[in-house]
């Protein structure tokens, strides 16, 4: 550390009297700190506090009538060993599979082709954002209908093609088909717009250099968009899988709201499994367990894609 | 009507969503919020009382017993909150949330049996409405109502408001158009016992394409269960030690076995009661029968809507009388007018307005002095072809007997359910459904 790298205010305190230096210091020192610790209180009380306070109840027993034994990691051998946790597990996996690769896909292109010129382009623009504004409530109980069963729009129009009615709430698959579809419909809009805001960022120039170099359309995209979204890309697949792994409105809304996600748990995930447990079987402790045992599923899902995307383009 | 339900539906999605976001935010932590007026001393303030309540259709029946109270006292007005309408997946969990925090339950709710047991065993949860010289109505009650309703340290919590008793509804229109008997009583002779009923089924769908000739399994597996519980000790999931039974109680064993056999002969459309699923087809004539308790009545027409006025009728039920469903009110001790709410479960459940609510939608009251009200008596009900309900429910209600139900009783129903439910829509093979049924039932209760 030389002098120089510090401050001029700190290297002009040198000079001050006593008490004004003092007060200089505490301006240079701790003003930044004060300054930015809204966020990190908050992040305290909302973020690391239930965290801390769900391990500590998930070391917990607890029955319908409130009272606690101390189990250490029983909930956790327990969760391990519970077929209704895996079930939640491969379906959380699945429909986040089935929702999020379509969805980044989608909304990729959808940039690519938002960020030319046409007319009416801010409109256009704005407009791949409503379905975020829509209220989750709203969604489901739209697609709720097109998915019926019964008299259900989607099943309408199967049956023109001499398919049976498909019961999207009992068989597995096509209710992950079901869920996947209302997610992406709600967030591939809002993963255009960033995607778009990155495409926004890569220099013009890199695009003449490469069509006098006589690139195609196809070429600059893969050789030149794609690389350059990397940290765009990051974001928006860090986020979804936050989003993704944590999936609970439309599921539940799908089934009534009701978290046990179809007769046999079809399509229950892990955040509604967590909910159940706590608020409906009142084992607080097991759902704090469970919770946790999300929390590195995330944290691993996370670890995974940002791996992938790495290498994304990765020549260098 | 339709409109009703639907927020109802909403409503009860957006507080799951609700309890789902506090519990994210500040684990389970009761913080008192300022949900509730402050107690205001002007006279000029009416008090609110907020009346929490579940069930499809008209469920509780009280639209047009509050309208006349809130007409008649501008110092106490009700307000009701119908949360939801299933009670074990929905409203009972947010309930004990609510009482276990101590904040946000409705001054007076409503509490089905199945709820019964674990309610009983928490008298720190209920104003005692002794204070408040309830205990003068219990001759109002048959014994089992009244005792069901003192907390296992002699607290009066709960005043009774209806009773099961047992009938079918049927849509004489569509009975009509399957060449069978329409008119009430050829349709009651028709099935003496569950075997002619399966009968009646086949006949029915060889005949009416699109329409199936029940709702679904659980409905008559629970029509069943009380039935065949009245012949074994009046148990069904637990003793009464609380002693989980279900893979020795024959009467479990019959209601699955009745449930598979409904099912494997494709009888059934597969909705499970008390969903939008469930009310749709009752509106749009997905079945044409469902087995009805006397509250059933209320939810059927609620749900089918002035369309199905008239097409409807109620006939007896197959294989003899039980007594399914039924519920109390009770005061949450965290109600912060204990005084007024007490008043108000008084006012509801007393034989001029539970007699009305019978005539008005149905539900069969527990109150003895209602039952043996004229009117109740000879009551006939318009929406259903002007059937003699009073005739059909009141006449057995005397004889009901009550059936005990466990502490765990309302998670084990919906684990049983939902594996009857699973079985019915293909997701349960039929072979493993049983012990399936029994494994998670231990589960639950686990």
């Amino acid at each position: 550390m030389s002098i120089d790298t510090l401050p001029r205010a700190v290297r002009r305190s040198r000079h001050l009297p006593p008490g004004r230096r003092w007060r200089s210091r505490l301006d240079v020192k701790v003003m930044p700190y004060t300054l930015v610790s809204p966020y990190f209180i908050l992040f305290a009380a909302f973020g690391l506090f239930p965290l801390a306070f769900t391990l500590y109840y998930s070391l917990y027993d607890y029955d319908l009538a409130g009272t606690t034994k101390w189990t250490g990691l029983g909930n956790y051998a327990k969760l391990l060993a519970d077929e209704d946790f895996w079930n939640a597990v491969t379906n959380t996996v699945g429909m986040f599979l089935l929702a999020t690769i379509p969805q980044l896909l989608l909304a990729l292109f959808l940039a690519n082709a938002l960020n030319k010129r046409f007319r009416l382009r801010l409109a256009i623009r704005m407009s791949v954002l409503l379905p975020l504004v829509t209220s989750v409530v709203a969604v489901a109980v739209v697609f709720t209908q097109l998915f019926a069963r019964d008299w259900g729009l989607v099943n309408w129009i199967l049956s023109w093609f001499g398919m049976d009615a498909i019961n999207w709430r009992a068989e597995r698959v096509p209710s992950w088909l079901a869920i996947a579809t209302m997610v992406d419909w709600r967030w591939t809009g809002y993963n255009a717009i960033i995607f778009l805001a990155g495409m926004q960022t890569i220099p013009r120039d890199l695009y003449e250099a490469a069509a006098i170099d006589g690139a195609s359309r196809r070429r600059q995209f893969w050789q030149i968009t794609l690389p350059m979204l990397r940290p765009t890309m990051i974001f928006v697949v860090l986020n979804s899988t936050i989003g993704g792994l944590t999936l609970f409105s439309e599921p539940t809304t799908f089934y009534n709201g009701n978290v046990d996600g179809g007769s046999q748990g079809q399509f229950q995930t892990v955040a509604m499994f967590v909910v159940k447990q706590g608020f409906r079987e009142f084992d607080y402790g097991y759902a704090a367990a469970a919770a946790w045992l999300l929390f590195l599923l995330i944290l691993i899902g996370a670890l995974i894609n940002f791996l992938f995307v790495r290498r994304i383009g990765g020549t260098k | 009507m339709l409109n009703r339900k639907r927020r109802g539906g909403l409503a009860a999605a957006s507080a799951l969503a609700a309890a789902a976001l506090t519990a994210a935010s500040c684990g389970s932590g009761g913080t008192p919020a300022a949900s509730n007026a402050p107690a205001s001393s002007a006279a000029a303030e009416p008090v609110t009382i907020r009346v929490q309540t579940f069930g499809g259709g008209s469920n509780f029946g009280y639209k047009n017993a509050i309208t006349k109270w809130n007409a008649e006292h501008k110092d106490i007005q009700i307000k009701e909150e119908h949360l939801t309408d299933q009670f074990e997946q929905q409203y009972w969990p947010q309930m004990i949330q609510w009482l276990q925090a101590g904040n946000g339950a409705g001054d007076v709710v409503g509490i089905d049996e199945g709820g019964m047991g674990l309610a009983k065993a928490h008298p720190e949860w209920w104003a005692d409405l002794k204070e408040y010289g309830l205990d003068s109505r219990k001759a109002d009650f048959p014994a089992w109502k009244w005792e069901n309703g003192l907390t296992t340290d002699g607290k009066l919590f709960g005043l009774g408001t209806d009773i099961g008793g047992m009938s079918i509804c049927y849509r004489s229109d569509l009975f009509k158009k399957a060449g069978l008997p329409s008119e009430r009583d050829k349709v009651s002779a028709l099935w003496p016992d569950w075997d002619t009923f399966m009968k009646v089924g086949q006949q029915f769908q060889a005949k009416v394409k699109d329409t199936k000739f029940a709702d679904g399994t659980n409905t008559l597996y629970q029509v069943v269960l009380y039935q065949e519980a009245a012949k074994n000790g009046n148990v069904t999931y637990f003793d009464k030690d609380n002693n989980l039974i279900v893979d020795k109680n024959p009467a479990v064993k019959a209601g699955f076995d009745f449930a598979t056999k409904m099912s494997q002969q494709g009888l059934t459309a597969k909705l499970r009661n008390f969903t939008d699923e469930w009310a749709a087809g009752t509106q749009k004539g997905a079945f044409a029968t469902v087995g009805c308790p006397s509250w059933m009545l209320g939810v059927v027409s609620g749900n089918a809507g002035d369309g199905g006025k008239g097409k409807w009728d109620v006939a007896s039920v197959p294989g003899g009388g039980g007594n399914w469903g039924g519920s109390w009110l009770s005061v949450p001790k965290q109600s912060k007018h204990p005084k007024e709410a007490a008043a108000v479960a008084d006012y509801l459940t007393q034989a001029q307005t539970e007699a009305s609510i019978f005539t008005d939608f149905g539900n069969m009251p527990s109150n003895t002095k209602a039952q043996q009200d004229a009117a109740v008596q000879s009551a006939k009900n318009e929406f259903f072809n002007n059937a003699p309900i009073g005739e059909i429910f009141a006449k057995s209600a005397s004889s009901l007997q009550p059936v005990f139900l466990g502490v765990k009783h309302a998670q084990v129903k919906n684990a049983i359910e939902s594996v009857i439910q699973g079985m019915d829509d293909g997701s349960v093979p039929y072979g493993k459904a049983w012990q399936q049924l029994v494994d998670d039932a231990v589960k639950a209760a686990g």
